[in-house]
């Protein structure tokens, strides 16, 4: 195929395991766009006109291929109760967790998308983003999976505890999360999201053991993508995919955000035709990296997962830092566009 | 504890039992069989040279394991969970056996993420230290303010985000300036996804995991 495609074209093309004119770039940038914009932080996630500008400014400068209305995951957790701590330099995080007790579980009750704040500003950021774009760029939308959001809710470790020893409390707070999840994730759809991010870390196997997983995590992501009525693409947030690929295949998901400490070219091996990989550019290392490094960082990955579509180069977390130079992002961009041209022939010499 | 999904073993066998029993007891969440494991094999030793020859290693190789994607950081979790307890039991806080000296603190910089917190002060504790727990959300002033004033030797700062790790850096460098003798590990995501990062923020040393971590400590300790 030769150039001229839009990025919703690229995308789709790649998704569909063919190899479009060539590597599509996924630049997920949040709070980078207060950076374009020159707002803090705080400032700049206090109007979804300010992500949206923000996000058509980082589109047209770097040339990514998708728009990331994503402002940060504890918006999530915001509509549940949880606090959000702002910082200068990074994602605002989430304070401390709204449940704090496991029997608090049996009381919480599911917020709902037209009543939380932080997730009608999701929706509107969508809107204005639609508005801009039509059908020309993708837009992910995003959602944490039921499985991996009590990271947020509960606090991590306490959470691992009742996972291990409260199996009732575990199903009955799945319950709730997928409730939560499916309605987020469709509302989002509704309000213009190509398709949506399925955040799960907890799914990776540095985190869950397996067998654990596929009793739970797994279970509860093949029933709440079932319910999601556009495509799903699971990111496991940096942890390592490689060995649940059979899994998150099964779960329905159409494509996986691998790490950085993934083989790429087993990853795509084991893809092959289910599943389109994201990444896996190390975000951190990102930070100080030189244009040459980056070029050859990209040319690497583009070797390894590049060949015959189903990959779609990104960083390995879903969030670019703000401490990111330009320079090394113009390196991507640029470096996309020479390496990722179809066919890659010049990628192996 | 015992889990309701019970969990398949990972490599128990490459240590000899009862290290490999209890490995395996406490990779399947088991705190009673462990329990059991650890009460046979030191009935006829100390509670310090028990908790040397059997839980440190144990913990230490649950810990390189997960390293090498061989184990999952909840069952890393869970196991220093379980020893913790059942070495609080052999040895109680404060009893003349616990490692007090040198005076060791760890702190969560700048986050509400406690999990690699409360792993490290598990396996820290599992190996007999006494460490202050500072507790989450520290910022850089009040980090800088108690470790002066406790007078710590060897701090623990766990982050999880990228600034916080950037942060690390002006505690680290204003806590040197007051007590230049003070040991600083750090640990956490940001240095794992970029090996350089704690020789930046002026760190002595860098813990990609609480096993190894225990190792840095012994040997700081040692030296001190």
């Amino acid at each position: 195929m030769t150039g001229g495609m839009t990025p919703a074209e690229r995308a789709a093309v790649t998704m569909g395991f063919e190899e479009p004119d060539r590597v599509p770039l996924f630049l997920l940038f949040t709070i980078y766009g207060a950076k374009e914009l020159g707002l803090s932080i705080r400032e700049y996630f206090s109007k979804p006109e300010y992500v949206a500008a923000g996000q058509m400014r980082l589109y047209r400068k770097f040339g990514g291929d998708c728009l990331n209305p994503f402002c940060y995951a504890a918006s999530e957790v915001e509509a549940w109760g949880g606090e959000v701590i702002f910082s200068d330099n990074g994602p605002p995080n989430a304070g401390r967790p709204p449940i704090r007790e496991p029997g608090e579980i049996e009381s919480i009750e599911v917020p709902l998308v037209e009543e939380s704040p932080s997730l009608l500003f999701g929706l509107r950021t969508i809107e204005l983003l639609k508005r801009e774009v039509g059908d020309d760029v993708p837009i992910m939308g995003s959602v944490i999976s039921p499985f991996s959001l009590p990271i947020l809710q509960m606090g991590f470790a306490a959470y691992i505890e009742l996972l291990y020893s409260e199996p009732d409390l575990f199903r009955t707070l799945m319950k709730k999360n997928e409730e939560f999840c499916v309605r987020w994730a469709n509302a989002q759809l509704e309000a213009g999201a190509t398709a949506i991010g399925y955040a799960d870390p907890l799914a990776s196997p540095d985190m869950t053991p397996r067998d654990l997983y596929r009793r739970t995590g797994f279970v509860v992501a093949k029933r709440t993508i079932s319910r999601i009525g556009g495509a799903v693409a699971t990111s496991l947030a940096s942890a390592r995919a490689l060995p649940i690929i059979d899994d998150v295949a099964a779960t329905g998901s159409v494509g996986i955000g691998v790490s950085t400490f993934d083989d790429l070219a087993a990853v795509k091996r084991q893809c092959a035709g289910r599943l389109t990989i994201l990444g896996n550019l190390n975000a951190i290392e990102m930070c100080r990296w030189t244009p040459a490094q980056a070029e050859a960082e990209v040319k690497k990955a583009i070797a390894a997962a590049g060949p015959g579509g189903g990959f779609v180069l990104s960083d390995n977390h879903g969030e670019i830092p703000w401490q990111v130079p330009e320079s090394v992002l113009l390196a991507i961009s640029a470096a996309v566009r020479k390496w990722g041209r179809y066919p890659l022939d010049r990628v192996f010499i | 504890m015992r889990s309701d999904f019970p969990v398949l073993p990972d490599g128990g066998a490459s240590l000899p039992s009862p290290a490999g029993d209890l490995k395996e007891a406490l990779l399947a969440v088991d705190p009673v069989r462990a329990g059991r494991i650890l009460g046979d094999a030191c009935a006829a030793s100390s509670p310090v040279s028990c908790i040397e020859a059997l839980v440190v290693p144990v913990l230490e190789e649950i810990g390189r394991d997960w390293e090498e994607g061989q184990v999952a950081l909840s069952q890393v979790y869970m196991s220093g969970r379980i020893c913790e307890e059942i070495v609080n039991t052999m040895l109680p806080p404060g009893s003349p056996g616990r490692i007090s000296q040198p005076k060791m603190a760890i702190a969560v910089l700048e986050d509400h993420h406690t999990l690699g917190k409360r792993i490290l002060l598990a396996v820290l504790r599992s190996g007999g230290y006494e460490v202050t727990d500072y507790g989450s959300g520290v910022t850089v002033d009040g980090l800088v303010e108690r470790v002066i004033r406790d007078g710590i030797e060897i701090l623990l700062i766990s982050t999880l985000m990228l600034p916080a790790a950037l942060r690390a850096k002006e505690a680290i460098a204003r806590i040197k300036e007051a007590l230049p003798e003070t040991r600083v590990i750090v640990g956490g995501a940001p240095f794992r996804f970029d090996p350089h990062l704690w020789r930046e923020a002026g760190a002595d040393a860098v813990g990609h995991s609480a096993s190894d971590t225990l190792a840095t400590v012994r040997a700081m300790a040692g030296g001190l």
